[in-house]
């Protein structure tokens, strides 16, 4: 009878080796990134809504990668590099998921939701604040976020 | 990528003097099922990047976030990441009782999470702001309840993962487990990097 | 809906029975065949060994088996359904309103989509990946034979539910897709049915898909890398790793979807800022890769087939691999193909088009890759080389409709038409129904240790062939004159001959499906006679599987194998590989257990409740749900070793096997 035990699973495990320096540094570059974001949109510190949302993006991004090394201790090594492989397909289909809904919806939108001049009661001078109330969501729900209104897709 | 090489010259071996034993695959497949979470998340992110803007008349998130809150919220996560690591550490040394301590407090940092959370979603809704009143109020608390729902799973997982170490010690198998809530508890962390940039931050854009 | 606290919203209007007598007969009938079915595991004392060795198993070979049942099984229900729709259509013209009222019409064509993708490719799909892979990695199970389990009841609680909502209540209208417009606002039971036994099934699936994956990467026998693999590991690979890529997208849809009905949430809503085009892009950003991972597994059984009745090596197995690969990253760039229609515009149309043409020349230089395989070999038609070379000539005819599909302009007119239906008949019967069959001829005698009548598998790819091609040749026609899906009744007199010659069509696929059936019997009657003594049943087999006894023992392999070349077993077999009489050693095996199995009825109980409402029960059967699983997670003894006196035995028995049929 072989000596096997719980030992037996332990065969080509990788144990990955955790320091507090390490969790320490993620912990204080995590912080950095966080309160520099805060600050930019809580100061209003920069204007154009284009460029904020593009610069809170990049911090957003660095910050990932910051705790994907520090805290989750991801490398090209580990499961035999399977980790990696298998978080780049993950983060493809991430993008492709997310960029080919809001330009597939936002393309939608554009063109079959109806403009002002479609609608008759919107043709008509403003009788009352209530119709003013009642056309505001149709014309202002475009749905992406940080895109342009009023553009043609062709 | 398989461990063993076999020399193609001479003779060919069909067998191995001893049986090999396959590589234990649990940290692989939790990760693995992190990726198939990242895939719901990025649904529900999409949900919020097309539905965000849609208030129907109603308030919005420029009005109503409080991002002190939002702050104090990331700031109890964040630290939960630390303590969680310390934990490990505490293990790594073979320190049950640090160990335990340690997730004790990571478990406290992640109610007070909640509570903040759940704080908040109540001053929401009073404000008006409800998952009914809009499709923003929708795809908002469907997709930070979400990431909360998971919270909430983490914590149960933490207190029962706590009682598996008090009954049998830091054996492989709980080792394996708490790597792996390890892995589940900084995603969540991840994810909430994207909560509150997406969500909070151009929200109030 | 009335609502009762204690039965939420069942009444006795629920039972259709009551005024539907199709259903009741079919009540009668399932009623009937359940009493047979009770009363010969009672009077055969197989209640144990049912609950032992097959409920409770976590043996990766019999969780196969399950699955292909569960799979055939709900064959004959979604072709049930079929059969009923060609009758109504063949017949409902004019004045003449035929038997079925569009609102039963409507569950039918419903409940034909869910059950054959959901119910019956799926499984039987899971079913081979997950009885081959150990094989043909040499392995013994998989990395996580629990999670398998109860993947496998996750999978039949879906398919309960489904069955379930024929007795009582009744099923979506919706579609397979349940397309948020035409039914989220619809606030009866169906939908709700159609939501739980996706959700439900939906975590096994995903759940499978990770442990399949795990088990390719860390489980492969020494000397096995990765181009070293059967092609059928390969596309099971990418199988899994579309599955737990897209299946989380499906998941995520019919929650917020279910949030709609249950929360008043307003994602997919007409009003308050709702979009309901936002659920149609989800869902076919899930469904566009779920239609290759039926396919791709298929591709895998046909490269094993050829190769082995060709006695030739596959050609290209390279360009094999990295076509597949290229398959499922395109496969994830197309999904807009399924709604051109509706208004995105011509830049976003154009790009998806061109994507979508794409994705086709990887799987031309497949066909390539069997045909050169084909050339210049010894091929004997045996039933599966008959299903394959019928697969060719079927499936590249369907994928040239698809490629004429994929220009937009083309599909603003055969959008939703006949041609459509036609289309992916064509490429999901020619692709993966000949795929599954191919496989069961194929490693039937593996799994049973018998080999199946050839006979009546002729005479089932016959009628299928030639039945498939006759029932949507009209209606390929009927597409391009302008006739719509999903119409119950038809005013033009003219269309009605090309639905009556597809209604014979589907009475020969019919024959088809009944010589299969009859093969299963005969071949069981015959078993003693056409026992599968030797192993390689088919004497020229590459890979590993063929190398153990038909059936292989519960371990596999006495020994691991160790690999030096692509088709393992035919290397062996070339450089004079004797089996090893002696040397083992003790196996370590996981244990068989129940806890999959309660959980999953749990899980069924779960979604049954939130169907109907009945709110005590749901969140009795949530906290169940929970407290089972974290007792389950209290187990630490999960696994046990066959000790070597045990194998020594099994193998010796097997020598002398061998010895008397040489």
């Amino acid at each position: 009878m072989s000596a096997h035990d719980m030992h037996a699973d332990h065969h080509g495990e990788e144990e990955i080796h955790v320091t507090t320096g390490g969790y320490v540094t993620g912990f204080i570059l995590a912080v950095i990134l966080t309160v520099i974001p805060f600050w930019l949109v809580m100061g209003n510190v920069i204007q154009d809504r284009s460029t904020a949302a593009l610069v809170l993006g990049l911090f957003a991004a660095v910050q990932v990668v910051v705790h994907m090394y520090f805290f989750l201790h991801m490398n090209g090594k580990l499961q035999g590099g399977w980790t990696m492989m298998s978080t780049i397909f993950a983060v493809v289909f991430v993008m492709i998921t997310l960029a080919g809904t809001l330009w597939v919806m936002f393309h939608m939108n554009t063109n079959m939701m109806p403009k002002h001049t479609d609608i008759p009661a919107l043709s008509q001078p403003v009788a009352t604040p209530a119709v003013e109330a009642a056309a505001a969501p149709v014309a202002e729900s475009s749905p992406a976020a940080a895109a342009h209104t009023g553009h043609s897709s062709n | 990528m398989s461990n063993h090489t076999i020399s193609a010259v001479g003779p060919r071996e069909y067998h191995l003097a001893h049986e090999p034993h396959p590589e234990n695959g649990t940290s692989l497949g939790f990760w693995l099922y992190l990726m198939s979470d990242c895939l719901i998340f990025a649904a529900l992110f999409a949900t919020y990047g097309v539905l965000g803007r849609s208030y129907a008349g109603g308030a919005t998130g420029a009005e109503l976030f409080s991002l002190p809150l939002v702050a104090l919220n990331t700031a109890f996560l964040l630290v939960s990441s630390l303590t969680f690591g310390f934990a490990l550490i505490q293990k790594q040394k073979g320190n049950l009782a640090g160990t335990q301590l340690w997730l004790f407090i990571t478990g406290i940092l992640g109610l007070c999470f909640l509570g903040v959370e759940l704080y908040e979603f109540a001053h929401l809704m009073h404000e008006g702001l409800t998952p009914q009143s809009s499709a923003f109020g929708s795809a908002f608390f469907t997709l930070v309840g979400t990431h909360g729902l998971h919270v909430t799973f983490g914590l149960i997982w933490l207190v029962v993962l706590m009682l598996q170490l008090g009954k049998h010690g830091i054996t492989p198998e709980n080792n394996r487990r708490l790597m792996c809530l390890s892995m589940f508890w900084h995603f969540l962390d991840v994810v909430w990097i994207g909560v509150f940039t997406f969500v909070y931050l151009m929200g109030v854009l | 809906m009335p609502h009762d606290p204690l039965l939420g919203r069942i009444t006795w209007d629920s039972i259709p029975m009551a005024h539907e007598p199709i259903v009741l007969w079919t009540f009668i009938a399932v009623v009937l065949g359940g009493l047979v079915v009770f009363a010969a595991l009672t009077k055969f004392k197989l209640w144990g060994p049912l609950w032992r060795d097959w409920i409770c198993s976590i043996d990766h070979k019999k969780i196969g088996i399950m699955y292909i049942i569960l799979g055939i099984v709900m064959l004959l229900r979604g072709f049930a359904d079929a059969v009923m729709m060609r009758l109504q259509q063949a017949m409902a013209f004019g004045d003449n309103l035929g038997y079925l009222p569009p609102h039963h019409y409507d569950q039918i064509f419903t409940a034909h989509g869910v059950i054959m993708i959901f119910f019956v490719a799926m499984p039987l799909v899971t079913g081979f990946m997950n009885y081959l892979i150990p094989l043909q990695i040499g392995a013994r199970d998989v990395s996580f034979p629990f999670l398998n389990n109860f993947s496998f009841w996750m999978t039949a609680t879906g398919a309960i539910l489904v069955m379930v909502s024929l007795f009582l209540g009744e099923f979506s209208t919706s579609g397979w897709l349940a397309l948020s417009n035409l039914g989220n606002q619809n606030p009866g039971v169906g939908l709700d049915y159609y939501i739980w036994a996706l959700q439900l099934s939906g975590v096994g699936t995903t759940l499978s898909g990770i442990n399949l994956i795990v088990t390719i990467i860390k489980m492969r026998a020494p000397g096995m890398n990765l181009m070293k693999m059967p092609v059928f590991v390969w596309t099971s690979l990418c199988t899994n790793a579309l599955i737990v890529a897209s299946f989380p997208i499906l998941t995520a849809a019919l929650v917020l979807m279910s949030m709609d009905r249950y929360f008043g949430t307003n994602f997919f809503t007409n009003e308050l800022g709702g979009n309901p085009m936002l659920y149609v892009n989800l869902i076919w950003i899930w469904g566009h890769p779920e239609v290759y991972i039926l396919i791709l597994p298929c591709f895998g059984i046909f490269s094993e087939i050829v190769a082995t009745f060709s006695k030739k090596r596959l050609f290209g197995y390279t360009s094999m691999v990295y076509a597949t690969v290229c398959i499922t990253v395109l496969s994830w760039l197309v999904w807009l193909h399924h709604f051109f229609t509706m208004g995105s515009g011509a830049a976003v149309n154009t790009f998806f088009g061109i994507t979508t043409m794409i994705i086709s020349i990887p799987t031309g230089a497949k066909i390539f890759n069997w045909l050169f395989t084909m050339y210049k070999g010894r091929i004997e038609f045996k039933p599966p080389m008959l299903w394959t070379v019928g697969f060719m000539c079927t499936f590249a005819i369907g994928g040239m409709t698809g490629v004429l599909l994929a220009v937009p302009p083309a599909d603003f007119v055969l959008h939703n038409s006949l041609f459509l239906i036609a289309h992916f008949h064509n490429v999901i019967i020619g692709g993966v129904v000949f795929g599954l069959l191919a496989g069961i001829n194929f490693w039937f005698p593996k799994a049973f240790g018998y080999k199946l009548n050839e006979f009546w598998g002729k005479v089932s790819f016959w009628c299928w062939l030639v039945g498939f091609w006759i029932a949507f040749t009209p209606l390929y026609i009927l597409g391009l004159m302008g006739v719509t899906r999903r119409l119950n009744h038809f005013e033009d007199q003219s269309l009605q001959i090309w639905f009556v010659i597809a209604a014979v069509g589907v009475a020969i696929i019919a024959c088809g499906i009944g010589a299969f059936l009859l093969q299963l019997v005969v071949s069981f009657i015959q078993r003693k006679q056409n026992r599968d003594e030797n192993g390689d049943t088919w004497g020229s087999g590459r890979t590993l599987e063929w190398a153990t006894s038909s059936p292989p023992p519960v371990y596999n392999f006495a020994k691991t194998p160790v690999v030096h070349d692509v088709d393992a077993w035919w290397d062996m077999k070339k450089h004079g590989y004797q089996r090893p009489l002696s040397g083992f050693e003790d196996l370590h095996m996981p244990k068989n257990t129940g806890a999959g199995f309660i959980i999953s009825m749990i899980g069924l109980v779960l979604g049954f409740a939130l169907i109907w409402h009945i709110w005590w029960l749901a969140i009795v059967s949530f906290a169940g749900l929970i407290l089972a699983t974290i007792i389950h997670t209290f187990n630490y003894n999960r696994d046990y070793y066959i000790p070597a006196t045990e194998v020594q035995a099994t193998e010796d028995a097997r020598t002398q096997q061998l010895a008397r049929h040489v």
